[in-house]
Protein backbone atom coordinates (compact mmCIF):
# COMPACT_ATOMS: atom_id res chain seq x y z
CA UNK A 1 0.00 0.00 0.00
CA UNK A 2 3.04 2.31 1.24
CA UNK A 3 4.68 1.24 -2.20
CA UNK A 4 1.49 2.52 -3.71
CA UNK A 5 0.86 5.37 -2.51
CA UNK A 6 4.85 5.88 -3.06
CA UNK A 7 4.26 5.57 -7.14
CA UNK A 8 1.83 7.84 -7.09
CA UNK A 9 3.37 10.74 -5.21
CA UNK A 10 6.40 10.00 -7.41
CA UNK A 11 4.13 10.24 -10.81
CA UNK A 12 1.72 13.29 -9.56
CA UNK A 13 5.31 15.28 -8.66
CA UNK A 14 6.22 14.41 -11.96
CA UNK A 15 3.37 15.48 -14.20
CA UNK A 16 3.52 18.75 -12.04
CA UNK A 17 7.42 19.32 -12.58
CA UNK A 18 6.78 18.96 -16.40
CA UNK A 19 3.12 21.57 -16.44
CA UNK A 20 5.50 23.10 -14.51
CA UNK A 21 8.31 24.05 -17.11
CA UNK A 22 5.58 24.26 -19.87
CA UNK A 23 3.80 27.48 -17.92
CA UNK A 24 6.50 28.55 -16.96
CA UNK A 25 9.07 28.70 -20.49
CA UNK A 26 6.02 28.67 -22.74
CA UNK A 27 7.67 25.85 -25.33
CA UNK A 28 6.23 25.86 -29.21
CA UNK A 29 4.31 22.78 -28.59
CA UNK A 30 5.81 20.71 -31.44
CA UNK A 31 9.19 21.31 -28.90
CA UNK A 32 7.61 20.43 -25.67
CA UNK A 33 3.43 19.52 -25.69
CA UNK A 34 2.04 20.15 -21.70
CA UNK A 35 1.05 16.86 -20.29
CA UNK A 36 -2.79 17.27 -20.77
CA UNK A 37 -2.42 17.30 -24.81
CA UNK A 38 -0.42 14.19 -24.47
CA UNK A 39 -2.72 12.48 -22.04
CA UNK A 40 -5.40 13.68 -25.06
CA UNK A 41 -2.87 12.01 -27.58
CA UNK A 42 -2.86 8.89 -25.51
CA UNK A 43 -6.68 8.89 -26.01
CA UNK A 44 -7.55 9.93 -29.18
CA UNK A 45 -4.81 7.48 -30.95
CA UNK A 46 -5.10 4.13 -28.38
CA UNK A 47 -5.86 2.51 -31.51
CA UNK A 48 -2.80 3.33 -33.28
CA UNK A 49 -0.78 2.87 -30.23
CA UNK A 50 -2.39 -0.45 -29.10
CA UNK A 51 -2.22 -2.20 -32.46
CA UNK A 52 1.72 -1.18 -33.20
CA UNK A 53 2.25 -1.93 -29.22
CA UNK A 54 0.90 -5.62 -30.31
CA UNK A 55 3.69 -5.84 -32.49
CA UNK A 56 6.40 -4.79 -30.15
CA UNK A 57 5.22 -6.68 -27.23
CA UNK A 58 5.13 -9.85 -29.46
CA UNK A 59 8.71 -9.17 -30.61
CA UNK A 60 10.01 -8.51 -27.14
CA UNK A 61 8.29 -11.84 -25.69
CA UNK A 62 9.62 -13.70 -28.53
CA UNK A 63 13.02 -12.01 -27.98
CA UNK A 64 12.83 -12.52 -23.91
CA UNK A 65 11.78 -16.12 -24.41
CA UNK A 66 14.41 -17.39 -26.89
CA UNK A 67 17.17 -15.13 -25.18
CA UNK A 68 16.40 -16.65 -22.08
CA UNK A 69 16.60 -20.14 -23.50
CA UNK A 70 19.63 -19.67 -25.49
CA UNK A 71 21.35 -17.85 -22.93
CA UNK A 72 20.83 -20.52 -19.99
CA UNK A 73 21.54 -23.25 -21.77
CA UNK A 74 24.69 -21.76 -23.16
CA UNK A 75 25.81 -21.11 -19.32
CA UNK A 76 24.63 -24.75 -18.62
CA UNK A 77 27.34 -25.84 -21.64
CA UNK A 78 30.09 -23.58 -20.80
CA UNK A 79 29.86 -24.46 -16.44
CA UNK A 80 29.86 -28.03 -17.79
CA UNK A 81 33.10 -28.32 -20.09
CA UNK A 82 36.27 -26.28 -19.48
CA UNK A 83 36.83 -26.80 -22.98
CA UNK A 84 33.87 -24.30 -23.81
CA UNK A 85 34.70 -21.75 -21.42
CA UNK A 86 38.72 -22.02 -23.43
CA UNK A 87 37.10 -21.67 -26.69
CA UNK A 88 33.78 -19.68 -26.01
CA UNK A 89 34.50 -17.47 -23.11
CA UNK A 90 37.21 -15.04 -24.51
CA UNK A 91 35.01 -14.88 -27.95
CA UNK A 92 31.96 -14.02 -26.11
CA UNK A 93 33.21 -11.22 -24.14
CA UNK A 94 35.04 -9.71 -27.03
CA UNK A 95 31.60 -10.06 -28.71
CA UNK A 96 30.29 -7.48 -26.11
CA UNK A 97 32.73 -4.74 -27.14
CA UNK A 98 30.71 -4.78 -30.26
CA UNK A 99 27.53 -2.14 -29.60
CA UNK A 100 24.55 -3.98 -30.40
CA UNK A 101 23.34 -1.57 -32.56
CA UNK A 102 25.26 -1.73 -35.24
CA UNK A 103 24.47 -5.32 -36.14
CA UNK A 104 20.09 -3.69 -36.65
CA UNK A 105 21.01 -2.51 -39.69
CA UNK A 106 22.78 -5.97 -41.10
CA UNK A 107 20.06 -7.92 -39.36
CA UNK A 108 17.54 -5.86 -41.56
CA UNK A 109 19.40 -6.49 -44.45
CA UNK A 110 19.41 -10.51 -43.96
CA UNK A 111 16.46 -10.63 -42.53
CA UNK A 112 13.68 -7.78 -44.08
CA UNK A 113 11.28 -5.59 -42.53
CA UNK A 114 8.99 -8.14 -40.42
CA UNK A 115 9.73 -9.40 -36.62
CA UNK A 116 12.45 -11.46 -37.08
CA UNK A 117 15.66 -8.61 -37.28
CA UNK A 118 13.76 -7.28 -34.04
CA UNK A 119 13.47 -10.80 -31.89
CA UNK A 120 16.87 -11.54 -32.65
CA UNK A 121 18.02 -7.70 -32.16
CA UNK A 122 16.13 -8.47 -28.29
CA UNK A 123 17.73 -12.16 -27.88
CA UNK A 124 21.68 -10.46 -29.03
CA UNK A 125 21.06 -7.47 -26.43
CA UNK A 126 19.84 -9.91 -23.62
CA UNK A 127 21.84 -13.32 -24.32
CA UNK A 128 25.41 -11.70 -22.62
CA UNK A 129 23.40 -10.85 -19.39
CA UNK A 130 21.33 -13.79 -19.31
CA UNK A 131 24.54 -16.18 -20.14
CA UNK A 132 26.92 -14.65 -17.65
CA UNK A 133 25.00 -14.23 -15.50
CA UNK A 134 23.83 -17.61 -14.59
CA UNK A 135 27.12 -18.68 -15.76
CA UNK A 136 28.61 -16.80 -12.86
CA UNK A 137 26.47 -18.68 -10.31
CA UNK A 138 26.88 -21.54 -11.74
CA UNK A 139 30.50 -21.67 -10.82
CA UNK A 140 29.87 -20.30 -7.61
CA UNK A 141 28.41 -23.65 -5.76
CA UNK A 142 29.09 -24.06 -2.52
CA UNK A 143 32.17 -26.43 -2.74
CA UNK A 144 31.11 -28.46 0.46
CA UNK A 145 27.62 -29.10 -1.69
CA UNK A 146 30.03 -30.59 -4.68
CA UNK A 147 31.53 -32.86 -1.61
CA UNK A 148 28.80 -34.13 -0.68
CA UNK A 149 28.00 -35.40 -3.72
CA UNK A 150 31.44 -36.70 -4.50
CA UNK A 151 31.50 -38.75 -1.39
CA UNK A 152 27.61 -39.82 -2.31
CA UNK A 153 29.20 -40.74 -5.76
CA UNK A 154 27.40 -39.00 -8.01
CA UNK A 155 28.66 -38.69 -11.73
CA UNK A 156 29.06 -34.61 -13.26
CA UNK A 157 25.75 -34.36 -14.91
CA UNK A 158 23.61 -35.38 -12.14
CA UNK A 159 25.29 -33.06 -10.18
CA UNK A 160 24.70 -30.12 -12.74
CA UNK A 161 21.35 -30.86 -12.43
CA UNK A 162 20.52 -31.79 -9.08
CA UNK A 163 22.74 -29.17 -7.07
CA UNK A 164 24.58 -26.55 -9.30
CA UNK A 165 21.43 -25.65 -11.58
CA UNK A 166 18.58 -25.31 -8.76
CA UNK A 167 21.74 -23.58 -6.50
CA UNK A 168 22.13 -21.25 -9.67
CA UNK A 169 18.73 -19.94 -10.29
CA UNK A 170 18.56 -16.97 -8.12
CA UNK A 171 22.14 -15.74 -10.81
CA UNK A 172 19.60 -17.25 -13.63
CA UNK A 173 16.92 -14.57 -12.00
CA UNK A 174 19.09 -11.26 -12.03
CA UNK A 175 20.21 -11.39 -15.36
CA UNK A 176 15.85 -12.24 -16.66
CA UNK A 177 15.53 -9.30 -14.92
CA UNK A 178 18.16 -7.34 -16.51
CA UNK A 179 16.85 -9.16 -19.84
CA UNK A 180 13.30 -8.02 -18.94
CA UNK A 181 14.41 -4.18 -19.15
CA UNK A 182 17.00 -4.51 -22.15
CA UNK A 183 14.53 -6.38 -24.62
CA UNK A 184 12.83 -3.65 -25.18
CA UNK A 185 15.39 -1.09 -26.30
CA UNK A 186 16.60 -3.72 -28.96
CA UNK A 187 13.46 -4.17 -30.67
CA UNK A 188 12.88 0.09 -30.52
CA UNK A 189 16.14 0.17 -31.88
CA UNK A 190 15.69 -2.38 -34.84
CA UNK A 191 12.42 -1.05 -35.67
CA UNK A 192 13.94 2.14 -36.43
CA UNK A 193 16.05 0.67 -38.83
CA UNK A 194 13.45 -0.47 -40.65
CA UNK A 195 9.76 -1.44 -39.85
CA UNK A 196 6.32 -0.64 -40.73
CA UNK A 197 4.75 -1.26 -37.80
CA UNK A 198 5.74 -1.56 -34.32
CA UNK A 199 6.26 1.63 -31.43
CA UNK A 200 9.67 2.21 -32.52
CA UNK A 201 8.18 2.49 -36.44
CA UNK A 202 5.24 4.98 -34.98
CA UNK A 203 7.91 6.95 -33.04
CA UNK A 204 9.41 7.44 -36.05
CA UNK A 205 5.98 8.33 -38.09
CA UNK A 206 5.16 10.99 -35.57
CA UNK A 207 8.22 12.64 -35.75
CA UNK A 208 8.51 13.00 -39.63
CA UNK A 209 4.55 14.70 -38.75
CA UNK A 210 6.35 16.82 -36.20
CA UNK A 211 3.50 15.17 -33.77
CA UNK A 212 5.53 15.22 -31.01
CA UNK A 213 2.50 15.07 -28.56
CA UNK A 214 2.35 11.42 -30.44
CA UNK A 215 5.83 10.86 -29.69
CA UNK A 216 5.06 11.46 -25.94
CA UNK A 217 1.99 9.38 -25.90
CA UNK A 218 4.34 6.58 -27.69
CA UNK A 219 6.90 6.93 -25.44
CA UNK A 220 4.49 6.46 -21.88
CA UNK A 221 3.06 3.46 -23.76
CA UNK A 222 6.32 1.60 -24.18
CA UNK A 223 7.30 2.47 -20.72
CA UNK A 224 4.36 1.43 -18.99
CA UNK A 225 4.68 -1.34 -21.45
CA UNK A 226 8.72 -2.22 -20.44
CA UNK A 227 7.83 -1.67 -16.80
CA UNK A 228 4.73 -4.48 -17.06
CA UNK A 229 7.61 -6.79 -18.40
CA UNK A 230 9.86 -6.14 -15.63
CA UNK A 231 6.91 -7.18 -12.90
CA UNK A 232 6.09 -9.82 -14.83
CA UNK A 233 9.49 -11.27 -15.14
CA UNK A 234 9.97 -10.20 -11.65
CA UNK A 235 7.05 -12.48 -10.56
CA UNK A 236 8.40 -15.05 -12.55
CA UNK A 237 11.45 -15.07 -11.04
CA UNK A 238 10.32 -14.90 -7.86
CA UNK A 239 7.70 -17.76 -7.80
CA UNK A 240 10.14 -20.17 -9.47
CA UNK A 241 13.52 -18.59 -9.33
CA UNK A 242 14.91 -17.27 -6.53
CA UNK A 243 16.43 -18.67 -2.90
CA UNK A 244 13.59 -19.81 -0.66
CA UNK A 245 13.58 -17.22 2.52
CA UNK A 246 15.01 -18.68 5.45
CA UNK B 1 26.55 -56.19 9.10
CA UNK B 2 30.05 -56.20 9.56
CA UNK B 3 32.18 -53.18 9.17
CA UNK B 4 35.61 -53.00 8.16
CA UNK B 5 38.17 -51.08 10.08
CA UNK B 6 40.36 -48.09 8.75
CA UNK B 7 44.18 -47.86 8.22
CA UNK B 8 45.81 -44.59 8.27
CA UNK B 9 49.62 -44.42 7.70
CA UNK B 10 51.59 -41.60 6.46
CA UNK B 11 52.73 -38.34 6.21
CA UNK B 12 50.96 -35.20 4.83
CA UNK B 13 51.68 -32.09 3.03
CA UNK B 14 51.43 -29.31 0.69
CA UNK B 15 54.06 -29.04 -1.45
CA UNK B 16 57.35 -28.87 0.39
CA UNK B 17 55.29 -27.96 3.39
CA UNK B 18 54.73 -30.13 6.15
CA UNK B 19 51.00 -31.14 7.28
CA UNK B 20 50.49 -33.78 9.89
CA UNK B 21 52.45 -37.07 10.41
CA UNK B 22 54.27 -39.65 10.37
CA UNK B 23 50.87 -40.89 11.98
CA UNK B 24 49.55 -44.40 12.03
CA UNK B 25 45.89 -44.59 12.58
CA UNK B 26 43.94 -47.60 13.03
CA UNK B 27 39.96 -47.18 13.17
CA UNK B 28 38.39 -50.39 14.58
CA UNK B 29 35.63 -52.09 12.26
CA UNK B 30 31.86 -51.65 13.72
CA UNK B 31 33.55 -49.22 16.22
CA UNK B 32 33.47 -45.37 17.30
CA UNK B 33 36.95 -43.84 17.12
CA UNK B 34 36.94 -40.10 18.03
CA UNK B 35 39.70 -37.77 16.56
CA UNK B 36 40.50 -35.06 19.21
CA UNK B 37 43.33 -32.28 19.22
CA UNK B 38 43.93 -28.37 18.82
CA UNK B 39 42.86 -26.13 15.78
CA UNK B 40 45.02 -26.55 12.91
CA UNK B 41 46.73 -29.95 13.28
CA UNK B 42 45.15 -31.65 10.57
CA UNK B 43 42.49 -33.63 11.69
CA UNK B 44 39.73 -32.20 9.04
CA UNK B 45 42.83 -33.04 6.39
CA UNK B 46 43.01 -36.50 7.72
CA UNK B 47 39.00 -36.92 7.52
CA UNK B 48 39.11 -35.32 3.64
CA UNK B 49 41.80 -37.38 2.41
CA UNK B 50 40.27 -40.17 3.89
CA UNK B 51 36.91 -39.09 2.00
CA UNK B 52 38.89 -38.63 -1.03
CA UNK B 53 38.44 -35.17 -1.31
CA UNK B 54 41.37 -33.34 -0.63
CA UNK B 55 43.23 -32.49 -3.53
CA UNK B 56 45.99 -30.26 -2.21
CA UNK B 57 47.08 -32.40 0.62
CA UNK B 58 49.79 -35.41 -0.78
CA UNK B 59 49.67 -37.88 1.42
CA UNK B 60 52.85 -39.75 1.73
CA UNK B 61 51.87 -43.51 2.92
CA UNK B 62 48.01 -44.96 2.30
CA UNK B 63 44.97 -45.23 2.93
CA UNK B 64 42.90 -48.56 3.18
CA UNK B 65 39.92 -50.57 4.59
CA UNK B 66 41.02 -53.98 7.26
CA UNK B 67 39.49 -56.03 4.24
CA UNK B 68 41.07 -54.69 1.41
CA UNK B 69 38.56 -53.53 -1.05
CA UNK B 70 38.46 -50.35 -1.94
CA UNK B 71 37.08 -47.25 0.27
CA UNK B 72 35.21 -45.66 -2.72
CA UNK B 73 31.27 -45.96 -2.32
CA UNK B 74 31.68 -47.22 1.00
CA UNK B 75 32.15 -43.80 2.90
CA UNK B 76 29.52 -41.61 4.10
CA UNK B 77 30.28 -38.26 5.30
CA UNK B 78 28.64 -35.18 7.70
CA UNK B 79 29.74 -32.60 8.41
CA UNK B 80 29.78 -29.09 10.83
CA UNK B 81 27.46 -27.67 8.44
CA UNK B 82 24.12 -29.58 7.73
CA UNK B 83 24.63 -29.56 4.09
CA UNK B 84 21.01 -29.43 2.89
CA UNK B 85 19.56 -27.94 -0.50
CA UNK B 86 17.56 -25.27 0.69
CA UNK B 87 15.00 -26.06 -2.36
CA UNK B 88 14.29 -29.27 -1.18
CA UNK B 89 12.32 -30.11 1.17
CA UNK B 90 13.04 -32.73 3.85
CA UNK B 91 11.94 -35.56 2.36
CA UNK B 92 14.14 -34.69 -0.72
CA UNK B 93 17.13 -34.23 1.32
CA UNK B 94 17.25 -37.56 2.67
CA UNK B 95 16.79 -38.67 -0.87
CA UNK B 96 19.23 -36.85 -2.43
CA UNK B 97 21.98 -39.55 -3.04
CA UNK B 98 19.82 -41.97 -4.86
CA UNK B 99 18.74 -39.22 -6.94
CA UNK B 100 22.73 -38.20 -7.71
CA UNK B 101 23.44 -41.99 -8.39
CA UNK B 102 20.06 -41.89 -10.70
CA UNK B 103 18.96 -44.66 -8.18
CA UNK B 104 15.38 -45.30 -7.65
CA UNK B 105 14.14 -43.29 -4.71
CA UNK B 106 13.38 -45.09 -2.15
CA UNK B 107 10.29 -43.43 -0.59
CA UNK B 108 9.59 -46.03 1.85
CA UNK B 109 12.72 -46.96 4.09
CA UNK B 110 13.35 -42.46 3.67
CA UNK B 111 9.82 -42.32 5.26
CA UNK B 112 11.00 -44.80 7.96
CA UNK B 113 14.34 -43.36 8.90
CA UNK B 114 12.94 -39.97 9.00
CA UNK B 115 10.60 -41.22 11.75
CA UNK B 116 13.89 -43.30 13.56
CA UNK B 117 15.35 -39.77 13.66
CA UNK B 118 11.81 -37.93 14.86
CA UNK B 119 10.74 -35.87 11.74
CA UNK B 120 7.98 -37.89 10.69
CA UNK B 121 5.83 -34.18 11.05
CA UNK B 122 8.45 -32.39 9.12
CA UNK B 123 8.61 -34.54 6.13
CA UNK B 124 7.02 -31.96 3.98
CA UNK B 125 9.12 -28.82 4.91
CA UNK B 126 11.82 -27.05 3.90
CA UNK B 127 14.94 -26.63 5.73
CA UNK B 128 14.16 -23.00 5.94
CA UNK B 129 11.51 -24.09 8.27
CA UNK B 130 13.74 -26.11 10.46
CA UNK B 131 14.99 -25.66 13.48
CA UNK B 132 19.58 -26.36 13.53
CA UNK B 133 18.97 -29.51 15.60
CA UNK B 134 16.08 -30.44 13.29
CA UNK B 135 18.11 -30.27 10.40
CA UNK B 136 21.22 -31.97 11.80
CA UNK B 137 18.44 -34.68 11.51
CA UNK B 138 18.11 -34.64 8.55
CA UNK B 139 21.97 -34.71 8.31
CA UNK B 140 21.64 -37.64 9.69
CA UNK B 141 18.61 -39.60 8.38
CA UNK B 142 20.60 -38.45 4.47
CA UNK B 143 23.70 -40.46 5.83
CA UNK B 144 21.67 -43.21 7.04
CA UNK B 145 19.93 -43.42 3.55
CA UNK B 146 23.58 -44.12 2.27
CA UNK B 147 24.09 -46.54 4.06
CA UNK B 148 27.63 -47.23 4.52
CA UNK B 149 29.53 -49.22 6.38
CA UNK B 150 32.09 -46.17 6.86
CA UNK B 151 30.50 -42.82 8.07
CA UNK B 152 33.26 -40.00 8.66
CA UNK B 153 31.69 -36.78 10.92
CA UNK B 154 33.39 -34.08 11.20
CA UNK B 155 32.45 -32.08 14.17
CA UNK B 156 28.91 -32.45 12.94
CA UNK B 157 27.46 -31.33 16.21
CA UNK B 158 29.42 -28.29 17.01
CA UNK B 159 27.17 -25.89 15.97
CA UNK B 160 23.93 -26.79 17.94
CA UNK B 161 23.18 -26.00 21.67
CA UNK B 162 24.42 -27.85 24.75
CA UNK B 163 20.78 -29.63 25.04
CA UNK B 164 20.17 -30.62 21.06
CA UNK B 165 23.71 -31.69 20.74
CA UNK B 166 23.57 -34.32 23.60
CA UNK B 167 20.14 -35.04 22.47
CA UNK B 168 22.14 -36.10 18.84
CA UNK B 169 24.90 -37.60 20.09
CA UNK B 170 22.74 -40.03 21.62
CA UNK B 171 20.55 -40.23 18.43
CA UNK B 172 23.37 -40.93 16.13
CA UNK B 173 24.89 -43.33 18.97
CA UNK B 174 22.26 -45.42 18.80
CA UNK B 175 21.47 -44.84 14.43
CA UNK B 176 24.97 -45.47 13.75
CA UNK B 177 25.80 -48.81 16.01
CA UNK B 178 27.19 -51.30 13.99
CA UNK B 179 29.17 -48.94 11.44
CA UNK B 180 32.96 -47.56 11.86
CA UNK B 181 32.88 -44.13 12.86
CA UNK B 182 35.66 -41.92 12.59
CA UNK B 183 34.77 -38.87 14.38
CA UNK B 184 36.62 -35.46 14.23
CA UNK B 185 35.57 -33.08 17.39
CA UNK B 186 36.91 -30.47 19.37
CA UNK B 187 34.39 -31.63 22.53
CA UNK B 188 36.08 -33.54 25.26
CA UNK B 189 32.28 -34.31 26.61
CA UNK B 190 31.44 -35.51 23.00
CA UNK B 191 34.72 -37.54 22.99
CA UNK B 192 34.15 -39.11 26.08
CA UNK B 193 30.48 -39.82 25.80
CA UNK B 194 30.61 -41.15 22.27
CA UNK B 195 34.51 -42.72 21.87
CA UNK B 196 35.49 -46.41 22.04
CA UNK B 197 38.58 -45.22 21.00
CA UNK B 198 39.53 -41.42 21.82
CA UNK B 199 43.04 -40.40 19.94
CA UNK B 200 44.55 -37.01 20.42
CA UNK B 201 46.53 -36.30 17.26
CA UNK B 202 49.21 -33.74 17.59
CA UNK B 203 51.78 -32.44 15.27
CA UNK B 204 54.31 -35.22 16.50
CA UNK B 205 51.34 -38.15 15.81
CA UNK B 206 48.56 -39.78 17.49
CA UNK B 207 48.83 -40.80 21.11
CA UNK B 208 45.87 -42.92 22.64
CA UNK B 209 43.59 -41.78 25.47
CA UNK B 210 41.65 -44.31 27.69
CA UNK B 211 37.86 -44.13 27.40
CA UNK B 212 35.86 -44.33 30.13
CA UNK B 213 34.50 -47.89 31.02
CA UNK B 214 30.64 -48.40 29.90
CA UNK B 215 28.69 -49.27 26.65
CA UNK B 216 28.47 -45.94 24.78
CA UNK B 217 26.31 -42.95 24.61
CA UNK B 218 27.75 -42.72 28.26
CA UNK B 219 25.24 -40.75 30.08
CA UNK B 220 26.43 -37.58 30.63
CA UNK B 221 26.59 -37.21 34.50
CA UNK B 222 28.29 -40.44 34.73
CA UNK B 223 31.30 -39.92 37.29
CA UNK B 224 33.99 -41.64 35.19
CA UNK B 225 32.55 -39.81 31.98
CA UNK B 226 33.17 -36.49 33.73
CA UNK B 227 36.32 -37.52 34.82
CA UNK B 228 37.73 -38.25 31.65
CA UNK B 229 36.06 -35.25 30.09
CA UNK B 230 38.05 -33.19 32.27
CA UNK B 231 40.86 -35.02 31.74
CA UNK B 232 41.05 -34.64 28.45
CA UNK B 233 40.20 -31.44 28.46
CA UNK B 234 43.65 -31.23 30.76
CA UNK B 235 45.48 -33.26 28.13
CA UNK B 236 44.54 -30.91 25.04
CA UNK B 237 45.18 -27.14 27.28
CA UNK B 238 49.07 -29.31 27.85
CA UNK B 239 49.32 -30.26 23.80
CA UNK B 240 47.85 -27.04 22.41
CA UNK B 241 50.73 -24.92 24.53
Amino acid sequence: MKNWLSILASTVFGLALWQAVVTLTVPPSYILPAPWDVAETLWTARGQIAHHSLYTMGEVLLGLVLGAALGALSAIGLASSPLAQTLLRPMMVFSQAIPVFVLAPILTLWLGYGIWPKVIMALLIIYFPVTSAFFDALMRTPVPWLDLAQVMGANRRRVMWHIRIPAALPGLASGLRLAAVYAPIGVIISEWVGASQGLGYLILLALGRVKVDLMFATTIALAVFTLLTYAAVDHFCRHWLDAPTE
Amino acid sequence: MTSPGLHVRGTARIGDTHVFGPLDLTVAGGEWTCLLGPSGVGKTTLLRLVAGLDRVTTLDGQIAASDGKPLQGRLALMAQSDLLMPWLDVMGNTLLGARLRGERPDRHRATDVLARVGLSDHIHKTPGQLSGGQRQRVALARTLMEDRAIVLLDEPFSALDARTRSQMQDLACDLLAGRTVLMVTHDPTEAARLGDTILIMEPGGLSPFAPPPGATPRPIDDPATLTAQADLLTRLRNSAA
